[in-house]
């Protein structure tokens, strides 16, 4: 018996009709994609970013747990064209109602155990042993089909994609060739677990016969001795190899069986041969994508159970008007939430000019964090996810350009200095208009008169070519570089230097931080004593 | 079936958490010395009584209930500690029987048969003492007991277990019936009473009764045989476990008899200590909670005459309509060991047993709590003030309305003034949320205050010191006195006067 095709389809391949024999065949592509839009293989490694901005842990994050679907290439290609990221958010927005996500849950659940009845058939030995799990694999099947039709019906979706989709299912399942696989599975199937049958085992012999009525022998000890119960006790049974693989004993009890039983078991030679093919591409392909967006939102599910708030950015390719309340950086959401400690959300507003994110203030004050949190917010926002935070409004950039520290080579300053230039020049002829770039504590290996020298020429590269920048800097004289320049300053709890606040606010870069702190904690900011007063 | 002798119609709970309280109780209360009366060193007795000692009972016939049946004891203790001993008896055997390293059906059979006819035995011995003894005991509680036993452990029951011990041999083989379960595999395997035999003889020994098929395994074939007989255990399974839980269930009855019945053993050796000793004891009054009522004669304090030779003195108190109960005087008055002599008066009471005093009487506590001054901090974390502050609030979450708290010299830690005002707030909080509250304090400004008020529901109690300045260790009401004594207790044991300025 060769084993029939269930994985999922593989990502080359192209849009398919759904295998229902209605007249007018449905078409679906994917629920991923707009079109017929595949990532080219190019884009499937991880982008060089990924580690500077803490993307790598999101997405073993996010993707854990699910190996099988393959989902990374999926994480690892932005979306190039708003419309392509309007029809993610749609599907999104679908999936966070329970009605429609409970149901793809199950099939989901249903489709993974069909696997599992597959993958054991194939390891199975005794011939009426791998054709009962090739059974259960398509009544599995069939019940997935019909239920995930059925609640695509009832959950009324609204995107694009989802609507598409449920046509193409429900074609399927009211496909003759569907019904009568599934009738003919559940009828073979109830046949089998009806069979009842008894042994009489004595020294090296066992007759097998039909089950003839003979009475519970157990059910009648325990009641003799019923009126001594007090509580639970022990359980005494010895728990038997629930191995599925029989040895030649079982294997032939089981022949002996299906003498008495001739018919059953003549059919299910017959409805294995007949149903080899029995699963549909279309139906796989979806089974994969759709993971895409439920394991991002079990990622977020935690997250959000704390309070912590993600919305749909409205993306342009136009306007470089970035704004979002209440951002965190997604990777550090995670480990402060399951530590349960306190995570706090920060503003960005761009307006304008405005194309220069300078950050400076105290160490451990949450610079670094900040600036990761802007890169994810953009990334995030070029594969269709919902962003952390609220009311965003997010850049489509054509690529996302980092250069963080490098921690080896710390014994070759001249040497690092060197790296570093080269590494900022490559990135810059890369750069474009249509760039997010992240620059995390460039120079630091320098005097400060060199960083800043060095820094101001950089800065002015980036300001020529009106890129979106943050750049994490210790110089202060780069928060007033240029008019396009926003200037964003960490904060420290004064008391308690080692506490990060991981708070990073808007005012210029005039050495108040450490005041700021202290007025932070008492409640005394001034935008905090005026809504105090105000309340 | 159920022993009952605790309660009238449920299980007396071993499991059951102590309260909160239990280990300040057990500390301020001197318990363990009452409980090492009770259990003669028996660790099993001594758990016993603990529990049932923490667990009060809130009704005043449940307490009455268990009167009768410790009257009972008293009456026929020979009686009852033989039932107790053949439970415990039974109970030792079963652990006996080898339990061994590797468990299959057909070992958790054997094991169960051989307890089974084990425990035979020992139900026969109850019903034997049940036939014999039954008129003697009068208690509701032994009169179920004992008509239980007769009814339940009839002969023809006796009978019927006998026929299961035949029939568990299999001389005819083993029957089980299964389904065909994932993958075709036998599953729901499950042990068959054959039908009765119809067909002939000849038909029967042929195997032709009705059709099947027969698979013979051949002998050298190891693997195969053990297959089959893995078969067989499966069936054999149920059988084997529904006889192991039968027998645990017995198991399971005998130790509540011998926890039920280790409650008034206990008891019993109680009372002869203080009986021997010439100790009244008496069966007390009690009353529904919320009457606000507590009196009695000669109450003393039970653990102290565990310890000491001589008969201890003991206290009349008329405290019914009173909340808060203020006691001051001279130090080692006896202040201590009335208040000791309340609070096991209490729990005694509240369990179902006698009391140490001529006659007593009180409304149900919901639940007896002590704050006392503790002589260190253990915990070596906070000062002293802080302790005592977070154990009054571990005492303030757990107490209800109608709780009894016993303070002795509280917040002691800190100033006189301080620690008046802290326990001054807690003590009129509580008695006004319906806390009964008995304060034992040297603090002149706390006691005062509230001798001030002239309250309805005050008593206030001074240990009395006669005019050579010898305490009769016995108390009598009146108001605080602006001085304590400690210049008395300082003279006895340093045996001169307190140096003056120039000394």
């Amino acid at each position: 018996m060769t084993e029939p095709s269930a994985g999922p389809a593989a990502l080359s391949s192209a849009t398919r009709r759904c295998t229902g024999n209605a007249t007018e065949p449905v078409t679906f592509g994917s629920i991923l994609f707009l079109g017929d839009v595949r990532p080219t293989p190019g884009q499937l490694d991880e982008p060089q970013f990924f580690r500077d901005l803490n993307i790598d842990q999101i997405v073993d994050s996010v993707v854990a747990g699910r190996e099988f679907y393959d989902l990374r290439p999926f994480f690892h290609a932005p979306l190039t064209d708003v419309d392509a990221i309007h029809y993610r958010h749609e599907v999104l927005r679908d999936l966070e109602r329970p009605a429609l996500r409970d149901g793809i849950d199950e099939f989901a659940e249903k489709m993974r155990h069909m696997r599992d009845c597959l993958t054991m058939a194939a390891k199975l030995r005794y011939r009426y042993q791998k054709e009962r799990l090739f059974l259960d694999a398509v009544m599995t099947y069939g019940a997935a089909v019909s239920s995930l039709a059925r609640d695509l019906r009832l959950g009324s979706p609204s995107s694009r994609g989802l609507l598409a989709f449920r046509e193409c299912v429900a074609a399927y399942a009211d496909s003759g060739g569907f019904a009568d696989l599934y009738a003919e599975a559940s009828q073979l199937d109830k046949n089998l677990s009806g069979i009842k049958y008894c042994l009489n085992i004595k020294g090296n012999r066992v007759r097998v016969s039909k089950y003839a009525d003979e009475l519970d022998y157990s059910n009648e000890v325990r009641e003799t001795f019923e009126k001594f119960r007090q509580g639970d006790v022990k359980d005494y049974r010895t728990r038997f190899s629930t191995l599925l693989e029989m040895d030649h004993v079982e294997a032939g009890i089981l022949q002996l069986v299906a003498r008495l039983y001739p018919q059953v078991f003549q059919a299910l030679d017959a409805f294995c041969e007949r149903y080899q093919r029995y699963a549909d591409d279309v139906v796989n392909r979806f089974d994969r994508e759709v993971q895409f967006y439920l394991a991002y939102l079990d990622y977020l599910a935690p997250l959000r159970k704390t309070g912590l708030s993600f919305c749909y950015p409205d993306v342009s390719a136009d306007t470089k008007e970035v704004y979002v309340a209440d951002t965190f950086d997604l990777a550090l959401a995670r480990k402060l939430v399951s530590d349960h400690a306190p995570l706090v959300g920060n503003d960005v507003r761009l307006q304008g000019a405005e194309r220069l994110l300078v950050i400076t203030g105290p160490n451990q004050g949450g610079k670094t964090t900040f600036a990761r949190t802007f890169g994810q917010l953009h990334y995030l926002a070029s594969i269709g996810c919902l962003v952390p935070g609220r009311d965003a409004r997010v850049f489509l950039a054509r690529d996302l350009l980092t250069h963080f520290e490098r921690e080896e080579d710390l014994s070759n300053l001249s040497g690092k200095l060197q790296d570093d230039l080269q590494r900022i020049h490559r990135l810059l002829q890369r750069a474009t208009g249509s760039s997010v770039i992240i620059l995390n504590e460039i120079f630091t290996s320098t005097t400060p008169a060199d960083g800043l020298y060095l820094s101001m020429k950089i800065l002015k590269q980036v300001a020529a070519l009106e890129s979106l920048c943050v750049c994490v800097t210790f110089l202060d004289e780069l928060a007033s570089f240029s008019p396009t320049t926003v200037s964003m300053v960490s904060m420290v709890v004064t008391e308690n230097p080692a506490q990060r606040t991981f708070k990073v606010i808007r005012r210029p870069a005039d050495g108040f931080a450490y005041a700021a702190a202290i007025a932070d904690k008492y409640g005394l900011t001034y935008d905090r004593v005026k809504a105090r007063v105000s309340a | 079936m159920k022993s009952f002798l605790l309660h009238r119609d449920e299980d007396f709970d071993i499991e059951r958490e102590l309260p909160p309280n239990a280990a300040a109780l057990s500390q301020d209360l001197e318990l363990d010395t009452l409980l090492n009366a009770m259990s003669g060193g028996d660790e099993f007795l001594f758990g016993v009584a603990r529990t049932v000692l923490f667990s009060s009972l809130a009704a005043p016939e449940d307490i009455l209930y268990r009167q009768d049946v410790l009257s009972d004891c008293i009456r026929q203790p020979e009686i009852v500690t033989q039932v107790y001993s053949i439970a415990a008896e039974a109970i030792r055997a079963e652990k006996q029987v080898y339990r061994g390293i590797f468990s299959s059906p057909g070992y958790v059979l054997h094991r169960a048969i051989e307890v089974l006819q084990l425990y035979v035995g020992v139900l026969r011995q109850l019903r034997g003492i049940a036939d014999e003894h039954a008129a003697e005991f009068a208690s509701a509680g032994f009169t179920r007991f004992f008509d239980m036993l007769r009814g339940e452990l009839d002969d023809t029951y006796f009978a019927v277990i006998e026929e299961h011990l035949r029939q568990l041999r299999f001389r005819d083989g083993v029957l089980v019936s299964a389904r065909l379960g994932r993958g075709n595999i036998g599953a729901d395997y499950v042990l068959r009473k054959p039908n009765p035999i119809r067909q002939s003889l000849v038909s029967r020994l042929s195997g032709r009764g009705r059709p099947g098929y027969v698979l013979t395994i051949a002998d050298r074939d190891e693997s195969g045989l053990r297959t089959l007989s893995d078969l067989g255990d499966r069936g054999v399974n149920l059988v084997a476990n529904a006889l192991g839980q039968s027998t645990d269930h017995i198991l399971s009855f005998l130790t509540m008899v011998r926890r039920e019945l280790g409650f008034y053993v206990g008891c019993l050796h109680l009372h002869d200590q203080l009986t021997q000793k010439g100790e009244p004891v008496c069966f007390p009054v009690p009353l529904a909670a919320g009457k606000q009522a507590l009196s009695a004669d000669g109450l003393y304090d039970t653990c102290l005459t565990l310890r000491v030779e001589q008969r201890v003195v003991g206290n009349d108190l008329n405290a019914d309509g009173k909340t808060l109960v203020l006691i001051t005087g001279a130090n080692q008055g006896g202040k201590s060991t009335f208040l000791r002599s309340i609070g096991l008066a209490q729990l005694m009471m509240q369990c179902g047993m006698f009391v140490s005093a001529e006659s007593y009487s009180a409304n149900i506590c919901a639940g007896v709590f002590t704050h006392y001054k503790r002589e260190e901090d253990a915990t070596m974390t906070s000062g002293k003030l802080d302790e005592e502050l977070g154990r009054m609030s571990g005492i303030v979450a757990a107490i209800s309305p109608n709780g009894l708290l016993l303070c002795n010299e509280s917040f002691a830690a800190t100033n006189e003034r301080e620690g008046s005002e802290i326990a001054r707030h807690i003590t009129r909080a509580l008695v006004d949320s319906g806390v009964k509250v008995f304060f034992v304090t040297h603090f002149f400004d706390l006691a005062d205050g509230f001798y001030r008020e002239d309250l309805e529901n005050a008593l206030f109690l001074r240990a009395e010191r006669q005019d050579d300045g010898r305490r009769t260790f016995r108390l009598a009401e009146g108001g605080p006195l602006p001085t304590s004594h400690a210049q008395d207790v300082y003279q006895r044991i340093f045996g001169e006067s307190q140096p003056g300025w120039g000394g």
